[in-house]
């Protein structure tokens, strides 16, 4: 559950989602689920010359299953306050 | 049971809100569906209603009808929503025939296959 709540608090920021099939997305988070499936408002791809069919996607759901990485905005690391809540979540609280 | 209000759908990552929307939805193939989002559940199975396929060729692309379709949500990639005032592809595609994008899919195909073996071919001189 530690990710989830991470990535419920980063809900509004600005975030590139990359896919397994190489497709970068960037939003703002719109939300998070318990799977980690994410949707993304006023999306635009990374590559755009390369996926022209994603033109006219202003918002979407991304499946948790496909994502490889979300990059994060450079402060949207609390890395205090990650370790608290892991060694936390390890003692089973 | 009680019910999630309608707040709260919008609020989650439901799909609920692009119900009875137009929507893209990108396959773990690569295909992409186009349809009216007409069902959904929590595994992201969905139905699409007057769907089809956009096969995108070089500047080339068609939309080949398909119908009704239920999609396994473990095949989904991506599902957007599709905004109606924008252009849904750049100006400087042309759409062509179902049998021309056919034919231009199988030229890419062999196009790609040949480079292929090509490379093989090669290999014992360690290009890289």
């Amino acid at each position: 559950m530690l990710f989830f709540s991470y990535f419920k608090d980063l809900v509004g920021r600005e975030v590139t989602v990359e896919l397994k099939n190489d497709l970068a997305i960037r939003g703002t988070l719109h939300s998070v689920d318990q799977y980690l499936n994410i949707k993304l408002e006023n999306t635009r791809v990374v590559d755009q010359e390369k996926y022209p069919h994603m033109l006219s996607v202003r918002n979407c759901f991304i499946r948790g299953s496909v994502v490889r990485y979300v990059q994060l905005p450079p402060d949207g690391v609390d890395v205090e306050l990650l370790h608290d809540a892991t060694r936390r979540e390890a003692r089973g609280g | 049971m009680s019910w999630a209000s309608a707040e709260d759908i919008y609020l989650s990552t439901s799909l609920a809100n692009y119900l009875d929307k137009k929507v893209l939805v990108l396959l773990r193939d690569g295909r992409k569906l186009l349809g009216i989002l007409r069902s959904f559940d929590q595994f992201a199975n969905a139905v699409l209603e007057g769907s089809c396929e956009r096969v995108i060729v070089g500047d080339l692309y068609s939309d080949i009808p398909l119908g009704l379709y239920v999609i396994r949500g473990e095949n989904v990639v991506l599902l957007g929503e599709l905004d109606l005032e924008k252009e849904e592809l750049p100006p400087h595609m042309t759409h062509v025939s179902a049998v021309e994008i056919k034919r231009a899919q199988k030229a890419e195909r062999e196009a790609t296959d040949l480079k292929g073996t090509i490379r093989k071919r090669l290999e014992f001189l360690d290009l890289d």
